[in-house]
């Protein structure tokens, strides 16, 4: 899941020139009193796509504005195929930018839009025609080349924003959130559209979101942010299968919080012992964070008032699954079963919760600290 | 009921209709009535007044200073106040409120008040640089000022400038560049609607230029008036007459322009 293979680099349509590799380092931003950005440090590999993902107000935003040259930064360096662009204005920085929403310029057609970039480059009309009809064609909207973008949709829009970011032939594309104001299916279909694109030039792309399945689902690398800081880095599958943080585990999809106690490496909750992602933790009480598809219900569903028994309290379906809330008496817990099997079990019904021997988190502080 | 309700409204707004129109009209045609009166009580209508305008110097030189002066305020109001106004909204947005007071504070000072402050300036400006009638553009452009603010206040607000701005600096555009090809093309109509303004507050002036002792065309008609009412009111009809067709013109424009591309909005 790294990425870095089986991509085509050159194979772009437009792009004759190689993936550039983009470092982050030690970026700080203030704003006041306010610390937006607190020594992040990343690398972004040649042709590979990163979403940055957090909560508002984390900092990806500006991560981002500040490789495109939008703000200042108060200290660190941004190098760009080993070139520092610090102190570049954003109009010497070659970098595709793609924002949330409305940016296209409305008094030019689809067309004129994308070509907007190689006019300022100084491409001649010919030329620049022939490349803007390829971009749109590269983004499915050849067809829509002479429309403005009141005559567009949100989702071509944005189609049309990417066309005109990847003209330039940019050594970094960046996406602000670009899907947020799209409808939930537009939104999905343009995700993976962005992603093939993406893949056909073999672009270095930073991806910034709050959509933690946009980010697992899109990126190379997810890197989540908390307070100016990145709190983990890694592919999709290990963000979420291996949190390294309660914050990134209560972040990335939803969480059960367990009380247990930790001894020789594993925790015991509620009578099961489940092993640890890291296993050197020292003994003592502590709360486990389990993923509800960890959670199965038991078939002898009647028995006893053990500790792993309880009551159905709310049922949520989900299409293909379905998530229910068990109130084992002293806490709630959320299961994800199939759909099929929880149709066994209605609101009111006394259940009996299993835990799948999957590796957790653990954590000693209070309480989520978001929900 | 709800036909009646529709049939009632349509007479309500005939009835406004013809109210204001009596309202603007009636003295428009009374002045053209009298415009047009022969020197004697039963002589024939004439156009005599009209057809003088044109060949009195005096009058063809005050004509031609307010054109002129309508044209080098609107000129140097765009000039002054799209960068200014721009550049403020996208770099120091904390100077907003502070640029719109000083642009509106001449709205709240009487002409007269102001000419007060501009005598010993205007003195100064006719010993040392020049006596011409079109230095009253300073003056006008800060006469302007209120009302082409409160115009391309409206133009720029309706664009959101800050990500148009961001994505054409991205893609490679200078500032200057930004401004004039990306910012100012999506608020023509606010561009149109403050000239308009412009000309039509110049060629009304009266107060400035005839305290300040020049003579342009507002002064011009009021001196006719002493001696030769006819043509002075002659000139008045026919100065109404050109900013209404001026403003159809100008709105004839901007609709054109905004059919070949109406602005998208947020």
């Amino acid at each position: 899941m790294s990425g870095l293979d089986n991509r085509p680099i050159g194979a772009a349509r437009g792009g004759t020139r190689t993936a550039a590799e983009v470092r982050l380092e030690e970026l700080s931003r203030q704003y006041g009193s306010t610390v937006a950005l607190d020594g992040l440090s990343l690398t972004i590999q040649a042709g590979e796509l990163v979403a940055l993902l957090g909560p508002s107000g984390c900092g990806k935003t500006t991560a981002l504005r500040l490789v495109a040259g939008l703000e200042d930064a108060d200290g660190g360096r941004v190098v760009v195929d080993g070139r520092d662009v610090t102190h570049l204005p954003p109009n010497r920085r070659d970098t595709g930018m793609v924002f949330q929403a409305y940016s296209l310029f409305p008094h030019m057609t689809a067309r004129e839009n994308v070509a907007f970039g190689l006019r300022m480059r100084k491409v001649g009309a010919e030329e620049r025609r022939r490349r803007a009809g390829e971009m749109l064609e590269l983004v499915g909207l050849a067809t829509q080349a002479d429309r403005y973008a009141h005559q567009l949709s949100g989702g071509q829009q944005q189609r049309v924003a990417l066309a005109r970011a990847l003209a330039i032939q940019p050594s970094v594309l960046l996406l602000d959130e670009p899907l947020s104001a799209l409808d939930a299916r537009v939104r999905s279909q343009l995700r993976d559209e962005i992603r093939r694109v993406q893949r056909e030039v073999g672009i270095t792309t930073l991806f910034v979101t709050h959509d933690q399945e946009e980010a697992l689902a899109i990126a190379d690398r997810v890197g989540v942010m908390r307070a100016g800081r990145l709190e983990q880095m890694g592919p999709p599958t290990s963000i979420y299968s291996q949190p390294a943080t309660p914050f990134v585990a209560e972040f990335v999809g939803l969480t059960n919080r367990l009380p247990g106690m930790v001894t020789g490496g594993a925790v015991d909750v509620r009578g099961i012992r489940l092993p640890l992602i890291a296993p050197d933790t020292p003994d003592g009480p502590a709360v486990a964070l389990v993923r509800p598809e960890a959670v199965s219900l038991a078939p002898t569903a009647e028995s006893s008032n053990g500790p792993l028994s309880g009551t159905v309290i709310a049922v949520s379906f989900l299409g293909a699954v379905s998530r229910l809330t068990v109130d084992l008496g002293d806490t709630q817990v959320l299961v994800q079963i199939p759909t099929a099997e929880a149709a066994a079990h209605p609101g009111g019904s006394r259940v009996r919760i299993a835990l799948r021997q999957d590796p957790v988190l653990i954590t000693r502080d209070g309480g989520p600290e978001r929900r | 009921m709800n036909r009646r309700r529709r049939r009632r409204l349509t007479v309500f707004k005939t009835g406004v209709y013809v109210v204001l129109g009596l309202f603007f009209l009636l003295p428009l045609a009374a002045m053209v009535e009298f415009a047009t009166r022969g020197v004697g009580i039963s002589s024939p209508r004439t156009l005599s007044a009209f057809t003088s305008i044109g060949s009195d110097p005096e009058l063809v030189d005050a004509i031609t200073a307010s054109l002129e002066l309508a044209v080098i305020t609107s000129v140097a109001m765009l000039a002054l106040l799209l960068p200014t106004m721009i550049w403020v909204r996208l770099r120091l947005p904390r100077m907003v409120r502070p640029v719109e007071l000083v642009c509106l504070t001449p709205l709240t000072i009487p002409a007269i008040v102001l000419v007060v402050g501009f005598a010993p300036i205007y003195r100064w400006i006719e010993i040392n640089v020049s006596d011409s009638i079109l230095t009253l553009a300073f003056a006008y452009l800060i006469l302007v000022l209120p009302y082409s603010y409160r115009a391309l206040d409206a133009g720029l607000s309706a664009v959101d400038i800050r990500t148009l701005s961001e994505a054409a600096r991205s893609l490679g555009a200078g500032w200057g560049t930004v401004m004039w090809r990306v910012i100012v093309p999506n608020m023509s109509s606010a561009v149109t609607n403050a000239c308009l303004l412009c000309v039509a507050v110049v060629l009304g002036e009266f107060t400035v230029a005839n305290l300040l002792n020049f003579e342009n065309l507002q002064v011009a008609i009021s001196i006719l008036g002493t001696g030769n009412a006819s043509v002075s009111i002659a000139l008045a009809v026919l100065s109404l007459v050109f900013v209404f067709v001026f403003l159809l013109v100008l709105s004839f424009l901007a609709r054109s322009l905004s059919r070949r591309r109406r602005t998208a909005r947020a």
